[in-house]
């Protein structure tokens, strides 16, 4: 296959170049997800904590429903959210649809579940071991879970890259409610499939070449800070 | 930490406002479109010298001809770009759309591997050729997706009284997708397909495929645009999508439409009147 090298070489050149069409999709890509991953924190943190700590009726089936809801069809949460901010639709009003805005929404629905259920999970595990203490010292149960997060934090930034996976990478949410309109509403994976329909092959390839590497620079750099973070509490 | 949480809430609610804003203050509208127009780069060509003209941008959203029709009908986009004659004659005439305008015309092609095992490439008639495949079961690769593209072969289809449907699965594979994967299945799996001859010269990804039928009657490919019904969809922004519509079938669209070329081959021919 000619297309492997050629992809290799043109992904390199992009890079290189500095395509300034390259540069603000590889924007938009990190300004939704990264948006989108903030937001399902912000909800799935606590809502995990929440179903870890608390006990309650139905919490088995809670956290059965959140752990299903991590496999959510990208292409189903594209299509619910369009129909819901469809000019025709319920939240047509808020001018929503095919802006960058309604891809943020669209990643957030997908991600909050997988952030809740892990978080749950990294929780739980804690509140075992601390249990017994914060019964004995009669802690209130928000300080319970604010403690619970703070000192899981390390596995929580884990869990929040997890999200950042699933977003960064899918396309069928986006393409429905972003339209891969050109300089708006186009990110890494709509415009991989754009080229790949094009039968730009090599083109798509590097494209996705790219998008590994800012999967991996995104890593490297919440790593990074988190080492850093880590020498500096012991320090 | 409580600090840290406010300011990137704070900065996330802002983010979302912020695109929205900008969304409605701006002059833009959005034109639900076939993909073949946007594919081929015709987008690319015309819009910039739109929006020097008229300080409108336009949005494309490029989806098969069915779904553009859809989403109009949900009142998401102000004009339709589209070519299903007579889907689009039913949206007007349900009160979806304004009007409707003849823009330009290219022609539909049957393309498959040089092996042509079913022995249409000798200047026989699409009809002929369709019963050909059918009757060899040679594989074709169908959009299967209601795009304009669709109906047609299905019409075509429906002339020879075959019904491919019922080779699904075996020789009649139905990919349910656009234009360009089409190809690509059709090209990955040695089918034969039919595509607007605007998306074959564009498409990159030919290897040896080779256009086997063409200069058909049948095969020919109007286009059409339409403004979405401000009284069906009072969003819809009448002057700026009316000014487009206008500049389209206007003389100065109509020759930059003629004057697109690709690998020195003109891929639309304007017919407006």
């Amino acid at each position: 296959m000619q297309d492997f090298s050629d992809a290799f070489g043109l992904a390199f050149s992009l890079i290189i170049g500095g395509d300034p069409d390259l540069i603000e999709i590889i924007g938009l890509s990190l300004r939704v997800s990264i948006t989108a991953v903030v937001i399902s924190a912000l909800v799935g943190f606590p809502l995990g904590a929440l179903t870890a700590v608390v006990r309650f009726p139905g919490r088995q089936t809670i956290a059965v429903i959140l752990n299903a809801s991590m496999g959510l069809p990208p292409v189903v949460v594209g299509l619910l959210v369009y129909m819901a901010l469809s000019r025709a639709g319920p939240f047509g009003w808020m001018n929503l649809l095919y802006t960058p805005a309604a891809m943020i929404i669209a990643q957030s629905i997908l991600v909050t579940p997988i952030i809740a259920a892990l978080s749950r999970q990294v929780v739980e595990d804690m509140h075992h071991e601390y249990d017994e203490q914060f019964r004995s010292f009669c802690i209130p149960t928000h300080r319970v879970i604010g403690a619970l997060i703070w000192d899981s934090r390390y596995s929580l930034l884990t869990v929040a890259l997890a999200g950042f996976g699933r977003a960064i990478a899918e396309v069928g949410a986006v393409i429905i409610v972003g339209g891969n309109i050109d300089h708006l509403t186009r990110v890494m994976t709509t415009a991989i499939a754009l080229e790949t329909s094009k039968g730009n092959l090599a083109l798509a390839l590097a494209l996705g070449f790219i998008l590994l590497i800012l999967a991996l620079s995104v890593n490297a750099a919440v790593y990074g800070l988190r080492a850093s973070a880590r020498r500096l509490s012991y320090a | 930490m409580r600090l840290l949480v406010k300011n990137t809430l704070v900065a996330a609610a802002l983010t979302i406002l912020g695109s929205g804003q900008a969304w409605s203050t701006d002059t833009s509208i959005i034109v639900q479109s076939t993909t073949s127009t946007a594919n081929s780069g015709l987008y690319d060509h015309l819009l910039p010298m739109f929006t020097r003209e008229t300080d409108i941008t336009v949005n494309v959203v490029a989806v098969g001809t069915g779904q553009a029709l859809k989403n109009a009908r949900n009142c998401d986009g102000d004009v339709l770009l589209v070519h299903a004659r007579s889907a689009e004659e039913k949206f007007v005439a349900e009160g979806y759309g304004v009007e409707r305008h003849d823009v330009m015309y290219n022609d539909f092609v049957f393309v498959g591997p040089p092996t042509d095992a079913a022995a249409i490439a000798s200047g026989m008639s699409a009809l002929d050729a369709l019963a050909r495949i059918a009757g060899s079961q040679s594989k074709f690769a169908s959009r299967g997706d209601n795009s304009g593209t669709h109906k047609k072969e299905m019409s075509l289809w429906k002339e020879t009284a075959i019904d491919p449907t019922r080779g699904s699965g075996k020789w009649y594979l139905e990919t349910g997708s656009g234009m360009g994967a089409t190809l690509n299945a059709a090209v990955g799996s040695g089918a034969y397909t039919m595509t607007d001859r605007a998306t074959w010269i564009s498409f990159r990804n030919k290897q040896d495929f080779e256009i086997q039928v063409e200069g058909d009657d049948a095969l020919f490919n109007q286009y059409g645009i339409i403004m979405v019904n401000p009284e069906k969809c009072d969003q819809v922004k009448r002057e700026a999508a009316q000014r487009f519509v206008d500049w389209i079938v206007s003389d100065t669209g109509q020759a930059a439409i003629a004057a697109y070329q690709l690998n020195g081959q003109q891929l639309f021919f304007p017919n407006a009147r």
